[in-house]
């Protein structure tokens, strides 16, 4: 199986369900759209992100009633910096899709989508704890795997991968 | 503050070691916390308050490590993060990167895959069996498992040379053929381990002890399983009827016939009858593999990712140029990004992938399922006693190598 292109413009993605119902409930959210590898990624807006991702959930058409995964990326040096990456499942559809949303390096921060899946609050503590990435509303922002002293934030681009000596 | 929406408000860490209740610290040193899962319990007497799971204690930095390799470098990290189920986690890391590359692998790797993930799922069960059952005080069965499991260690043995961290599979293929008498081994062990399980079975299923320590104890509801992320046996336990090998088939699973066992009761005992009937599932997927596996190549056709056989390497310019460019350079990864999930023995095992065109990967994120399944642990307790903490633990089967990183 030889490797597509991937397919970045919107107009030719607009018959997948999830872009359809995001394009006619809540048009301003979709930033950008990428199908690669099988995989469809949307950016959102980082102010609709929860909108969205409650949209998705409820929706007849999308129905992403499981978040399957979460977790960020750090593009250092460029700017957006940072990406949260939202992964959701449908049991009944069998699809997934990836949510992703861009974070400038200044205090990135987003809101925290405990409310809608209540096992994201571990995750979203690993993410601030490993990117420092801050979840607004999120119940017990702790650190959760370091030390609650460390200083610093080890999966950025900028940590040594042997720590500060 | 009751049931899940302790995850939605602050706990209130002043009331801890109030006039009422009491707080306990369960580890990280406690056998029963199968690693080193230290626990805040707070107690009002004997029943459980609230539960405060402390991780990190084993965490090594492996996503970050994996940012310094080379992709065929990662492959033994990945052994390290379930190590329970080493090949379920080279699969989802060689699916991972196959995807990003494009590549197709040949019928006996897929057949041999499907083999050792199944003989993988297996051994872990048998841990997790002898493990759960030895905490809420049956000893028997523990001895008859790891009698059982010793097998299974030969067999990766046999494969691989190693007992536990196998790193068997590779990128575009698995590093070996079998050796001889391997299938021989299988068979002779599939023949005889489905009255095993029966022995197990009846050590436990009817036993009014085994009933009275976990029928009823550490419910959860379906809604609650979902809200709180919880995959594998621990959501099928709470009639979560979903398993990723027969709804979103990978690694060539659509190929067998198998069935995926669902209870709806949604405590500890549930979950036990959950993962023994997989354990006979397995067994089967095993006989089925062992009858089906064709002959052929073991490795895709793909000299600038593959390293070439020794015999080539020692003849052929060619060869020995693949073999040094790649051992001291590694091959690049067109540019993308990839989730790829596996059903591992635990549930959502998931890899998620990405490049940025060179020869190292820019990012390796593991979904463990037991770092989302411990999530469970503060709801599933609430109100029970604490004698049944223990019985928890086990039910939801976590390790803690996969919960910390």
């Amino acid at each position: 199986m030889a490797l597509q292109p991937p397919i970045t413009d919107i107009e030719l993605l607009k018959e997948r369900p999830a872009v359809a119902c995001l394009q006619s409930s809540l048009p301003e959210a979709l930033q950008a759209a990428k199908f690669d590898r099988d995989e469809l990624t949307l950016w959102i807006a980082p102010v609709k992100l929860i909108d969205a991702l409650k949209l998705l959930r409820s929706s007849t058409s999308t129905r992403f009633t499981v978040l399957a995964d979460l977790t960020a990326l750090d593009w250092f040096p460029s700017e957006p910096r940072f990406e949260v990456v939202y992964s959701l499942l449908s049991y009944e559809r069998r699809e997934r899709i990836r949510i992703k949303v861009k974070l400038n390096s200044s205090a990135p921060s987003i809101e925290s989508i405990t409310g809608l899946w209540a096992g994201a609050a571990p995750f979203e503590r690993e993410i601030f704890d490993l990117f420092g990435i801050r979840f607004q509303g999120h119940p017990d922002l702790r650190r959760i795997l370091m030390p609650d002293d460390w200083e610093g934030h080890p999966l950025r681009k900028d940590y040594p991968v042997e720590g500060y000596r | 503050m009751a049931g899940i929406d302790q995850f939605r408000s602050k706990p209130a860490v002043e009331t801890l070691g109030g006039s009422r209740t009491m707080v306990l610290n369960m580890g990280p040193q406690h056998p029963s916390t199968h690693g080193v899962l230290r626990l805040v319990l707070e107690l009002d007497g004997e029943t459980v308050v609230r539960i405060r799971p402390d991780i990190g204690f084993l965490h090594t930095g492996i996503e970050k490590t994996c940012e310094a390799k080379f992709y065929q470098q990662v492959i033994p990290m990945t052994d390290r993060i379930d190590y329970l189920a080493p090949l379920t986690n080279n699969l989802a890391y060689v699916l991972a990167v196959e995807k990003l590359l494009g590549l197709e692998i040949p019928p006996r790797a897929v057949w041999i895959r499907l083999l050792m993930n199944e003989l993988t799922r297996i051994n872990s069960h048998l841990v997790w069996l002898g493990t759960h059952a030895m905490d809420i005080g049956a000893m028997t069965v523990f001895l008859y498992c790891f009698r059982e499991r010793e097998e299974i260690l030969k067999m990766f043995e046999m494969v691989s040379g190693q007992r536990m961290m196998t790193s068997y599979f590779r990128i575009g293929g698995i590093s070996m053929d079998l050796p001889l008498g391997f299938l021989d081994y299988v068979k002779n062990f599939a023949g005889y381990f489905p009255d095993r399980i029966d022995q197990y079975s009846d050590l436990l299923t009817n036993n009014p002890i085994w009933i009275g320590r976990t029928k009823g104890v550490a419910r959860i509801t379906k809604e609650d399983a979902i809200d709180l992320m919880l995959t594998g046996p621990t959501a099928r336990g709470s009639g979560i009827d979903w398993d990723l090998r027969r709804d979103m088939p990978y690694a060539g699973y659509e190929k067998l016939d198998f069935k995926v066992p669902i209870e709806t009761a949604g405590d500890v005992y549930a979950r036990y009858l959950v993962r023994m009937a997989e354990l006979r599932e397995s067994i089967n997927m095993v006989k089925q593999a062992v009858a089906n596996l064709p002959d052929g190549p073991i490795k895709a056709d793909a000299p600038k990712i593959i390293l070439p056989d020794r015999e080539k390497m020692k003849t052929q310019m060619e060869s020995l140029i693949h073999h040094f460019k790649i051992v001291t350079e590694g091959f690049t990864v067109p540019a993308g990004e990839v989730y790829q999930a596996v059903e591992s023995p635990r549930g959502e095992m998931g890899y998620y992938v990405v490049s940025d065109g060179t020869a190292k990967p820019y990012r390796v994120h593991m979904r463990g399922p037991s770092f989302a399944n411990l999530n469970a642990l503060g709801v599933m307790c609430e109100h029970n006693l604490i004698a049944d903490v223990v019985a928890a633990i086990g039910s939801i089967d976590i390790i803690l190598g996969d919960v910390d990183r």
